[in-house]
């Protein structure tokens, strides 16, 4: 009988460039509060938060993924067309068809394998996931991973609960092959129970029919996902830890998803990282920009000094789903 | 073994403490966690898993809402652990 003959990919994979692309306009909690009748104190309060990073209203999802994908692809030392496979995180596409992977491919001059995925504010680290993946199962030798998100298109001003942390930018890193571990396994997973805690407001469905319903917005339940963040991502945090052979003393920089300040407080103290961590607070000046956080801040860390190529990173990603992956990767 | 409202009272009032930086002395039952003790949601959130922990019970999310003063927490742990 014969058999087919297959190559293996290569041992590890490691992030070769990364690139950022955030909002053009820095908008301070000055100029949101009316709507929601609050203040800047209560805001930096209870999020931590001073600016959004907002995009213009003619800049699209694709425009700020192209500029981040630019920017990864030139940091990783390669040209567009060694790039083979192009996964977009997103969940602020407008379009439910096609995706949005294959338009920035086409931007980019490639035909690469390209398609979207959905996992709100994990998606970067489900992305990261796959590539290492795809890349060591020797499917792909070079993968764009793009987490990008225009929520400032999904917003209510008078929602409460959500649309004043949100911010709109990309983030974006190629994946490839490495002599050396750069990406630790994977710990991910769901908890479709709590898929009300964060929602759109209404299904399209429900728009097309009522004529009542307005357009569509982001909504959450705060304080629960507060206590689900906080508490119940910290043990996948260690999990993430142990998974590649460490313990929290062996990782120098957490980056986890930008949601809250005051989730990230509390993760820290719940995972039991010690002081010499550098934590990504990125959130304090961009917001939340979900799939697009976690690069974000790691740029932010980079260009601050706090983290240097090399450095150990634990990253972790938690949202609407409820979704979360971690991993531990090195910084490029 | 379970614990009457005086031993739950002090430890929820260790566990405000140290949540807040009051002092644990001021935690009594008759306060409430955001007219008297300026516990605000997330905080509120923090102390209640933080208990959940500590007296081995479950307190759901929808419950939190109806927890105003320390004593209705005390009292609600207390039934939940027996």
């Amino acid at each position: 009988m014969t058999t087919m003959s297959i190559k293996r990919g290569p041992e590890f994979s490691r992030i070769l460039g990364l690139g950022v692309a955030r909002g053009e306009t820095a908008v301070p909690n000055e100029d949101i509060i009316e709507p929601i009748d609050s203040s800047d104190e209560w805001i930096r309060k209870m999020t931590g938060i001073a600016t959004r990073v907002r995009a213009n209203s003619d800049t699209s999802v694709i425009d700020l993924s192209e500029r981040a994908a630019r920017e990864a692809i030139a940091n990783a030392g390669i040209s567009a067309d060694e790039i083979d496979t192009v996964i977009l995180s997103t969940i602020t596409y407008p379009h439910m068809t096609p995706g949005g992977a294959p338009v920035l491919a086409d931007r980019l001059g490639i035909q690469a394998a390209a398609f979207d995925i959905s996992a709100a504010c994990a998606g970067y680290c489900y992305g990261i996931g796959q590539a290492d993946a795809l890349v060591r199962a020797g499917t792909a030798r070079n993968v764009l991973v793009v987490g990008a998100e225009k929520m400032s298109d999904f917003i209510d001003p008078a929602d409460r609960t959500i649309s004043y942390l949100l911010g709109d930018a990309a983030g974006a890193v190629v994946v490839g092959a490495s002599d050396t571990p750069g990406i630790g396994p994977t710990v991910w997973g769901s908890d479709g129970s709590g898929a009300q805690l964060i929602r759109q407001t209404a299904s399209w469905l429900e728009v097309r029919d009522n004529p009542d319903v307005p357009f569509p917005t982001l909504f959450q339940e705060g304080p629960s996902v507060f206590k689900w963040a906080s508490f119940k991502m910290a043990p996948i945090a260690r999990e993430a830890i142990a998974a590649a052979g460490l313990t929290p003393d062996d990782i120098s920089v957490f980056i986890p998803h930008q949601a809250n300040v005051r989730i990230i407080d509390q993760l820290v103290k719940q995972i039991g990282l010690p002081d010499h961590v550098a934590v990504g607070k990125d959130i304090v000046d961009s917001g939340n920009t979900s799939a697009a956080s976690i690069p974000l801040a790691t740029e932010r860390l980079i260009r601050d000094g706090d983290a240097k190529s090399g450095d150990l990173a634990l990253q972790i990603g938690f949202g609407a789903g409820l979704v979360y992956a971690a991993q531990v990767i090195v910084i490029p | 073994m379970a614990l009457n409202e005086n031993e739950v009272l002090e430890g929820l009032a260790e566990i405000v403490a140290e949540e807040t930086g009051l002092d644990a002395a001021d935690v009594q039952n008759d306060k409430s966690f955001t007219d008297d003790l300026d516990i605000d949601s997330l905080s509120m959130m923090t102390i209640v898993t933080l208990a959940e922990e500590k007296f081995d019970v479950r307190i759901p999310d929808e419950d939190v809402k109806n927890l105003v003063t320390v004593g209705d927490a005390v009292q609600y742990i207390t039934k939940a652990q027996a």
